[in-house]
């Protein structure tokens, strides 16, 4: 079967829109993703080194912000619901499939070591810079956040400025 | 009024509600193509605009459901999560991740959609990302320093701007809107496509009327608490306005007898509440009627609540203003301070003794004169309203 068209980017963006006016009016805070991965790596590493996480200074800092298992985080559980979400789209459109996306002229080694170098970027500067562009962007624009604009703008205008150097990885 | 955790919702619907939310956010990036790095970074390359279009009409229809929310006095934007602005952090932090974009091809959220539908790259993206925060915690003592520099609070761009929101907001429209336009031409310049005919599809069309009409309104609606506030400026309003009064002879009588139903709700300036106020007052500012939190205190059944001030036209304007903002069992001290303080403190003044009632009347004036006085004195003031609510903490 042939796999369905996506939706059209306006109305996506409206209904996003609307989830995300729904989310503040219900919770009185936006939508988020690089805090789960902040949870789950604190989570992780709790499990690992117990001992490591009670003397690290950004673990208690972390656990003096934070009540109970890092696991029991708002974000963590939208991210369930994401992965969920997601799949379920995935199956009615018909895009349920094990592959790896890569520009026509990268080879998959370039595609993996990018994916990991960018993940570890990504990572890195949600954390510096307090959300990434879901927690900081998007939810700091429907805010007026001054620094979630400032943020989305240097996301964006970064990525713009250094997509010249990595041409070779996606066209 | 929203936000509606925690106490209408509580923390463990929470999560319920979290992970619903995470269901249609994820459903809705799938279905917008967010699932594909191909498509995700097509933006950095011209050829495929639809994250640009997709955030960017998300972040404006937000931006104008939050303000209009706020606008009507639906939602408390002071309980509300505002990221706040740590300047260098937000730039260097915002810099990384865009490097790390069209390095990686995601960005966190996107990347646990397309794993979930089973791209390998993304699942290979997010044990980077795994990584890559686990990098920031342990270098975190070489950091903090710079992390926390520049703690400018939480302001919102347009105070920082100095412009009124809906002017921003507004701005921020129309430079989106001309966005769309200039990257559609863009696009079709990439890949090659020649036809550059706008499409005026029922979507659009429904997408435009729908924020035009919330714009608007916006716009020709006044806000609900100037409206209000400038509605009691009128003096006919006053007079026509139907409020059930409470004499001074019977405040004084539910003080001496330590009514629990009565609260006293003190309108006057902090200053003057701290010289003088009486027993189960609470000291109330005009802004505490339109927060969340305060407004606890008159929503309590059974509680009769009198509101005082120094006369009975301030008293009126706070009543007209709760009774808009439907709250109930409201009454307002006749002749107001002033008068009850007259009476209080000069029995003799006032009262007809040559009738039965006269008499009485006079009776309990004393005795009220001698007892309210050691009443008052020994009350300890309750202080201004109390806010134990914070804003929700958020953010990633």
């Amino acid at each position: 079967m042939e796999q369905t068209k996506y939706m059209n980017p306006y109305l996506a963006g409206l209904l996003l829109g609307l989830l995300l006016i729904a989310t503040i009016y219900i919770t009185g805070r936006g939508l988020g993703a690089s805090g789960a991965v902040k949870s789950v790596t604190v989570a992780t590493v709790e499990v690992l080194a117990p001992y490591h996480t009670g003397n690290t200074h950004f673990y208690k800092e972390y656990s003096g912000e934070h009540t109970g298992s890092p696991l029991m985080n708002w974000l963590v559980f939208e991210m369930v619901g994401v992965v969920i979400g997601a799949f379920i789209s995935g199956l009615i459109s018909n895009r349920l499939d094990f592959k790896l996306e890569k520009g026509p002229r990268a080879t998959t080694r370039i595609r993996v070591i990018g994916a990991i170098i960018g993940g570890m970027l990504w990572g890195f500067g949600s954390q510096l810079g307090r959300g990434c562009t879901s927690g900081a962007a998007l939810s700091g624009m429907a805010v007026m956040s001054t620094g979630g604009i400032i943020t989305m703008f240097a996301i964006f205008g970064g990525a713009y400025g250094f997509a010249y150097f990595f041409r070779k990885f996606w066209i | 009024m929203g936000p509606l955790v925690p106490d209408i919702i509580g923390n463990d619907l929470n999560f319920i509600v979290a992970l619903v939310i995470g269901i249609l956010f994820g459903a809705i990036l799938e279905q917008a193509g967010f699932s594909t790095s191909k498509k995700l970074v097509g933006l950095f390359y011209g050829y495929d605009f639809t994250v640009l279009r997709v955030f960017f009409t998300a972040g404006i229809v937000a931006m104008i459901g939050v303000l209009a929310l706020s606008h009507f006095g639906l939602l408390d934007i002071n309980l509300t999560f505002i990221n706040p602005t740590f300047l260098w952090s937000a730039i260097i932090g915002g810099l990384i991740m865009g490097l790390g974009f069209v390095v990686g091809g995601f960005c966190p959220g996107t990347s646990v959609c397309a794993a979930a539908i089973g791209k390998i790259d993304a699942m290979i993206f997010i044990g980077g990302a795994i990584l890559g925060v686990l990098l920031f915690a342990e270098g975190y003592p070489l950091f903090e320093g710079f992390y926390k520099s520049a703690n400018l609070g939480n302001p919102r761009l347009f105070e920082t701007l100095g412009m009124s929101q809906t002017l921003f907001a507004s701005l921020f429209t129309i430079v989106a809107l001309m966005a769309f336009i200039g990257v559609s031409i863009i696009e079709n310049r990439v890949n090659g496509i020649k036809k550059m005919t706008p499409q005026f599809k029922t979507v659009y069309i429904t997408i435009a009327a729908i924020g035009l009409v919330v714009a608007l309104t916006a716009f020709i609606l006044p806000e609900r608490k100037s409206s209000l506030i400038k509605l009691v400026e009128d003096v006919n309003v006053i007079k026509s306005a139907k409020l059930d009064y409470m004499t001074a002879d019977e405040l004084s009588f539910r003080i001496m007898n330590d009514d629990k139903k009565l609260q006293i709700i003190d309108f006057r300036p902090a200053k003057e509440y701290e010289k003088f106020n009486l027993p189960k007052s609470t000291l109330f500012l005009i802004d505490n009627l339109f927060e969340k939190e305060p407004n606890k205190l008159l929503t309590i059944s059974h509680k009769v609540n009198v509101f005082v001030a120094n006369d009975e036209i301030s008293e009126k304007k706070m009543a007209i203003i709760a009774s808009e903002l439907g709250y109930k069992n409201i009454r307002i001290l006749k002749g107001g301070l002033n008068e009850f303080k007259n009476q209080l403190y000069n029995t003799q003044i006032t009262c007809d003794t040559t009738n039965q009632e006269g008499r009485d009347t006079y009776r309990f004036r004393m005795r009220a004169s001698q007892l309210l006085p050691k009443l008052i004195e020994q009350n300890k003031t309750a202080g201004p309203v109390k806010k134990t609510q914070k804003r929700v903490v958020g953010g990633c």
